[in-house]
């Protein structure tokens, strides 16, 4: 497999689950304010600060509207990470290697576009983006469906999964970290008497941003509470969306990839520092340092696979100058 | 049965359609189809204007879909444009279409043939057939690819020649593509749309599929591998996404699994062998089935600003370490002047007389031919010889006379470069418009493969001009596409 391929197949992966994870982080806030009393203001602007774009909102996050923040989620071109920018960088890339996928993957993509081109400026309405959002969802997760079925599990197929999980553990690492300091602060200026019943409900809206309400439930049972649920996000190795097992998959794909030793022992430090976390200690003091930290490896993650399989940087400047 | 049809309240009534003195595809005279048409000239009359509207946005819906698209080089900031269908498909009988694959066969062969005499011995002009200016001065003359022999003395190995038929309906030759000729793609996705549209007309009539294609390329490129490997690794070549045709480049590599590069992808090591960078580290490339003009492939030894090409590529197929598919320098015989000598070629080497002819042309360095073609500019198409797409050329009747007394500047400032052509009326065939059928002006455009073996696809591309009474059927300028097919008559 060509490294241009590669690279292009991996952020083919990311693009499409950083598409899922916007429709889903907006569509958990929308039903969120629903349960919220008439007299707290949850901000919409901590879903910018989740998706780490406030540079370029341009204006201060907590005071933004709902309108103006699901426009620049959702539909704004300026923002290099709203969904109908994913949707179209995931696109493309998948327009560049549609010859190592099935058919259907590219017109299913194709189609997702131009599904969301169409309806960009419905999305304030509260009525429609539920549809577009929950046809978002149901379309990503029919891809991943489509590949698993129908693709060879190859290199391919496994760059693909590689772009997905890193991008899933940069997620929830996000949204954790927004729920403990974006949300809980903030709220709790407006009195902690008014809040103590709906802190539940933010933590319960947390889990479904990563539909890990269920699946928590099940495992935990016991009642939400911020401790067990930071513990689960991201320490649980079962359900899909904890960062723990977002490494396992990843340390699987690395497996069946050649010359992939670094990449390798990159991931198990980073499993070391999860397992070995006290997280009761954490929450106590230090836990936005200590995610912080972990962001921070994810991220380099995407740097070690980038230098061990695409092309290298000189000869990807010189594609970028040819294509501009 | 016909009459029954046209009398009962149908939207399309074939005795209302009239093509005027061209030769229709579809009808021999007004209500009258041709013997292998009868069918679909019912079939589409069955049908009422709504039914027919419907069928036509499900085909524009299955071409968003499946994303078929092209580029249009004006178009800043929108790389890609649904592809212009008209539904209604064109019938070629088979016993027709036999004579034109065998001449388009012995067309290519005398090319092919001529091309390596030019790069070798220049038999031809010694034997003083065709004259020697005609590749020094050709820009497409590579004096780089001297002596070079490519496998079974074949440089275009991938040709795709324009043919019309004029108003007693003969099939001419119009021009050759031998350089890196575009539209096979179209032709693939042209049927898939309507067996989408239309599958009940595929069971009144036995028509001769056009899947074969990318094996049958994959077969002529994998016979020009220079190591006898079990499976030859071979490549498409593309300049890249914004290239107007990169679906297709990105089409055919899917079709023949094969990988799609772009030049950043391939490395020339100090072996002289082609590499391309993978996953696992550097693997050997055998074909190339290039789609980057010759100027462009080589920065080393041609255009050496070129990002698209690859360093030392020349290098490598001169050693003989790597095939290049069309070989670099075949362009030579594309020459809108070299054209109107492959009659005699066919005759030289071959020893037969062409089955299919040339469009009688005039040459303007010729002096006499030259002041024929001044003195009657406003009757004559005249073309560049070197461009493409239908670019830089004027088509007499059409002009205007300012238009025209500045043409006559260009060809009297470079008479080489020019070739003049009577305006052949086009073959027309119906187009759905405003649910109604609507004669227009048409071509074809079928693809020639050339290696060990020789192969031509069973019809080819149908380029359709969609503006009433135009000829330019370019896709660059607004021209759209029809599915050809041949069809076995019982």
């Amino acid at each position: 497999m060509l490294s241009r391929v590669a690279e292009r197949i991996y952020w083919l992966g990311r693009y499409m689950e950083r598409s899922e994870n916007i429709a889903r982080l907006v569509n958990v806030n929308s039903n969120l304010l629903l349960d919220l009393p008439a007299g707290v203001r949850v901000g919409w602007g901590s879903l910018i600060d989740i998706s780490g774009t406030g540079n370029y909102f341009e204006r201060d996050t907590q005071l933004a509207d709902e309108k103006t923040v699901v426009n620049f989620i959702l539909a704004d071109k300026k923002n290099p990470a709203s969904l109908i920018n994913s949707l179209s960088f995931a696109r493309e890339n998948s327009r560049i290697t549609r010859e190592t996928m099935p058919m259907e993957a590219w017109e299913l993509i194709n189609d997702l576009y131009h599904y969301i081109r169409d309806r960009a400026d419905k999305v304030t309405s509260r009525r429609d983006r539920s549809i577009i959002l929950l046809h978002v969802i149901s379309s990503v997760q029919q891809f991943t469906g489509l590949l698993a079925g129908c693709m060879s599990h190859n290199n391919a197929y496994d760059l693909i999964r590689i772009g997905r999980n890193l991008e899933r553990a940069d997620m929830s690492t996000r949204i954790v970290d927004a729920g403990l300091v974006n949300l809980l602060p903030h709220l709790s200026a407006g009195g902690t008497e008014v809040l103590e019943p709906y802190d539940n409900i933010l933590w319960m809206s947390v889990l479904r941003s990563l539909s890990a309400y269920q699946m928590y439930r099940q495992h935990v049972r016991d009642r939400v509470n911020a401790n067990a649920v930071v513990t689960f996000l991201l320490q649980n190795e079962d359900f899909p969306r904890a960062v723990a097992h977002c490494l396992k998959q990843l340390e699987q794909c690395l497996w069946a990839l050649p010359n992939s030793e670094k990449v390798l022992s990159a991931i198990v430090n980073i499993q070391h520092k999860l397992d070995e976390a006290d997280l009761d200690e954490l929450l106590k003091s230090g836990l936005h340092e200590y995610i912080d930290e972990l962001q921070f490896e994810i991220g380099n993650l995407h740097f070690k696979i980038a230098e061990t399989w695409f092309l290298p940087v000189v000869m990807a400047q010189t594609q970028e100058q040819k294509s501009a | 049965m016909l009459k029954e049809v046209t009398m009962s309240e149908m939207n399309i009534d074939w005795q209302n359609y009239h093509s005027g003195h061209f030769y229709d595809e579809l009808i021999s005279a007004p209500g009258q189809p041709r013997p292998e048409t009868k069918h679909l000239a019912q079939y589409l009359a069955s049908l009422s204007g709504q039914e027919l509207q419907d069928r036509k946005l499900s085909a524009e819906l299955a071409i968003k879909t499946m994303g078929i698209s092209f580029t249009v080089y004006s178009d800043a900031g929108n790389i890609d444009r649904e592809w212009p269908f008209d539904i209604i498909p064109r019938i070629i009988p088979q016993r027709e279409w036999q004579k034109t694959e065998r001449g388009l066969i012995q067309r290519l062969t005398a090319l092919n043939l001529f091309i390596n005499d030019i790069y070798n011995d220049q038999k031809i002009i010694k034997d003083k057939v065709v004259p020697s200016y005609l590749f020094e001065d050709s820009v497409n003359f590579r004096k780089e690819c001297i002596g070079m022999k490519p496998a079974y003395g074949v440089w275009s190995h991938i040709c795709g020649s324009d043919l019309i038929r004029d108003d007693k309906g003969e099939f001419f030759v119009l021009e050759d593509n031998l350089r890196v000729p575009s539209g096979v793609s179209y032709m693939l996705e042209n049927r898939k749309v309507t067996k989408r549209v239309f599958p009940e007309l595929f069971e009144n009539h036995n028509i001769v599929p056009v899947t074969d294609y990318p094996n049958q390329l994959f077969d002529t490129l994998a016979s020009l591998s220079p190591r006898k490997a079990d499976r030859p690794e071979i490549v498409v070549l593309t300049p890249g996404i914004y290239n107007s045709a990169y679906f297709e480049h990105s089409y055919l590599a899917q079709q023949m699994g094969v990988e799609l590069v772009e030049g950043s992808d391939l490395v020339v090591d100090s072996d002289d062998c082609v590499y391309m960078r993978s996953i696992d580290g550097l693997k050997r490339v055998d074909v190339i089935y290039r789609r980057i003009d010759d100027l462009f492939l080589d920065p080393e030894m041609f255009n050496p600003d070129s990002v698209l090409g690859v360093r030392g590529l020349m290098r490598a197929w001169l050693k003989g370490n790597v095939a290049l598919a069309n070989a670099p320098g075949a362009g030579v015989a594309d020459d809108k002047v070299i054209y109107t000598f492959v009659p005699d070629m066919i005759k030289y080497y071959l020893g037969e007389e062409p089955i299919l002819p040339n469009v009688p042309s005039f040459l303007c360095v010729d002096k006499k031919q030259c002041d024929y073609v001044l003195a009657n500019l406003d009757k004559l198409v005249v073309k560049p010889a070197n461009e493409s797409g239908g670019y830089g050329m004027i088509i007499g009747p059409q002009a205007s006379k300012k238009e025209l007394e500045e043409f006559a500047l260009r060809i009297k400032a470079d008479p080489r470069n020019y070739m003049a052509q009577p305006l052949i009326s086009l073959s027309t065939a119906p187009i759905l418009t405003n649910g109604n059928a609507e004669p227009r002006h048409i071509d074809l455009r079928p693809f020639v493969l050339q290696g060990r073996e020789s192969c031509v696809t069973p019809g080819g591309l149908t380029r359709v001009a969609m503006r009433k009474g135009s000829y330019v059927v370019n896709s660059s300028q607004g021209g759209g596409s029809k599915d050809t097919w041949i069809v076995v008559e019982d």
